[in-house]
């Protein structure tokens, strides 16, 4: 049935949003036209499909029991592990581990190698432009251990390299940076940004949150030490996600937590550790969902990925351009290279006020802060308008958001 | 003149003014023009100490206590919160502590604002209500302490 999209060279939009059934439905009496897609993504039919399938036909607990039904399971557990170091294209199935998402996957590296690894004294850096999940638990570590946390400053939404290097000494410890902003879109050079950590021997993380959707993710020839990123910004179910780290680290990173599944042996004088990635999987996962996200995944490869960008690429172009024409919007981050986020702010008018408004005709956005309020500091605004495409917008879709945008003027100014 | 109106009978005011709109454009366009008609807060009440908690703009409010009623004054820099909270005034302003402490404020629900409303931005409504009734109760507490603690009280400030 997919055939002629997989041959063309363009996407099929109205193909692919048959795919997804939440795109019908009327939001206040309009149909919904949904540009809050860095927030979450809506979900396919066979994403769906798939979910219903495993709780109606072989849901069971894994790694355990050796009936039918745990064997399936457990099957299906492994081949979405193998699908998810595929699509970063990870070396091996043991440096992929099930988190409940990118947060899970950041703080795990904090506790674990963070605390054997972090003393006093010892440097973090992350950047002006992060999300608070990769701003607190740093905070944390370092107040637990009297270290200190440095942020590389950014300008007009790009980060400069010079004072990052600046900041980089012998004392820099960990560089932890988010890979595509989630308040901006703008594309970080995280390969350069890491080659200079690993020059002062400094390990670094990848926060992937919005990355992976949209870019080809190759860990290691980003070469980062750390990767995470959550299943439900790629077509997936919410509630799982993954950590990718280099084998050698894992294997010497104490556990995150304890208990069943983590284990090889335990008495009550010790137990040893199970092998990666189990050891940092306590307790029973989050099966349905992991399950899923290998159908996720393969819906997104199969519709082809830069096939999807150019289209999304195509519709933030054609919305910045409206957008700029309307009186006092200023389009917040000036990054030459962005995926598929148009942020913005129009004088005199608070963000809220213009979500509220697009909300009565069935247009969602986010407006605020994008839980990156340092960012939103920086540019001295309370927060921003913020419309993500994903590969089911369309051209029509920006119209109706420029007409809701000039019609909440309107009333508004 | 509201002082002569019950909260029930303002509350009442407003479903009807509500009702004559059919589409929640008109709605809007109504709240936005309370709104914009909400006298500003002088800059010296806008302290941190005067934010209303749990909404995603900045509100404040402010109250003053005279001959037994309270009338509130706020402020906020978005201007649809500005418009349901110039709402809540004129239902509220004027009145006792008590009356404003049973306040039911079906008008809110009736309007259809609690359903129309994100859960978020209702939330910050129902946040606004409660600072409100706060006051009223800090008001009636304050009254009905004995006259000496009341002199001590004040000392101490």
């Amino acid at each position: 049935m997919i055939q002629s999209n997989t041959i063309s060279k363009e996407l099929d939009v109205y193909a692919i949003r048959k795919q997804f059934p939440a795109l019908n439905r009327q939001v206040k009496g309009q149909p919904l036209v949904y540009f809050d897609n860095a927030a979450t993504t809506q979900k396919p039919q066979v994403v769906i499909d798939a979910l219903v399938d495993y709780y109606t036909n072989y849901n069971a607990n894994v790694h355990r029991g050796i009936h039918t039904l745990a064997e399936e399971a457990t099957a299906a557990f492994e081949a979405s592990r193998d699908a998810a170091r595929q699509f970063i294209n990870a070396a091996s199935r043991e440096e992929v581990i099930f988190t409940r998402g990118t947060t899970e996957g950041i703080n795990l590296v904090a506790y674990t190698w963070g605390r054997k690894n972090i003393k006093a004294g010892d440097e973090i850096i992350i950047t002006e432009m992060e999300h608070h999940s990769n701003i607190v638990p740093w905070q944390l570590l370092c107040e637990e251990k009297g270290a200190l946390l440095k942020m590389i400053p950014q300008q007009d939404g790009v980060l400069l390299l010079d004072e990052y290097k600046k900041l980089l000494s012998s004392k820099t410890k960990l560089v932890s940076v988010v890979h595509v902003s989630n308040a901006l879109g703008t594309v970080n050079p995280v390969e350069e940004i890491i080659k200079l950590a690993h020059q002062a021997g400094a390990k670094v993380l990848i926060d992937g949150a919005q990355s992976t959707v949209h870019l080809d993710i190759d860990v290691q020839a980003m070469d980062c030490d750390f990767f995470a990123f959550s299943s439900h910004k790629v077509y997936g179910p919410t509630g799982i996600g993954v950590l990718y780290g280099k084998r050698e680290l894992l294997e010497a990173m104490p556990p995150f937590q304890g208990g069943g599944e983590m284990i090889k042996e335990v008495t009550l004088e010790k137990t040893t550790y199970a092998d990666l990635p189990y050891k940092f999987e306590a307790g029973t996962p989050n099966i349905g969902d992991a399950v899923v996200l290998k159908t996720a995944l393969e819906y997104v490869s199969k519709t082809g990925k830069e096939k999807i960008r150019k289209h999304e690429t195509e519709l933030l172009n054609y919305a910045t351009e409206q957008l700029v024409q309307l009186p006092g919007l200023r389009i917040i981050g000036a990054a030459a290279t962005k995926v598929s986020v148009a942020s913005f702010f129009i004088d005199k008018v608070h963000p809220q006020d213009i979500g509220i408004l697009l909300d009565n005709r069935g247009i969602a956005v986010r407006t605020g802060h994008h839980c990156a309020q340092p960012l939103m500091h920086c540019f001295g605004i309370p927060g921003t308008i913020r419309a993500s495409f994903a590969m089911y917008n369309t051209k029509e879709e920006v119209d109706q958001l420029i007409l809701g945008l000039q019609k909440a003027l309107k009333l508004l100014l | 003149m509201s002082d002569h109106k019950t909260i029930q009978e303002i509350e009442n005011e407003i479903v009807e003014e509500f009702a004559l709109f059919d589409s929640w454009d008109d709605k809007y366009e109504y709240i936005i023009d309370m709104g914009k008609k909400l006298p500003a807060l002088e800059e010296k009440h806008k302290l941190d100490e005067n934010k209303v908690r749990g909404c995603q703009s900045t509100v404040w409010l402010v109250s003053e206590y005279k001959d037994g009623l309270i009338y509130f004054k706020a402020d906020s820099d978005a201007i649809i919160v500005k418009g349901l909270i110039s709402m809540l005034i004129r239902v509220l302003t004027g009145h006792t502590p008590d009356e404003i402490i049973n306040a039911n404020l079906e008008f809110i629900q009736k309007i259809g604002m609690t359903t129309h409303l994100a859960q978020t931005r209702a939330n910050g409504l129902l946040a606004m209500v409660k600072q409100m009734k706060n006051y009223a109760l800090a008001f009636k507490i304050k009254n009905s302490m004995p006259h000496g603690e009341r002199s001590a009280e004040t000392k101490s400030n």
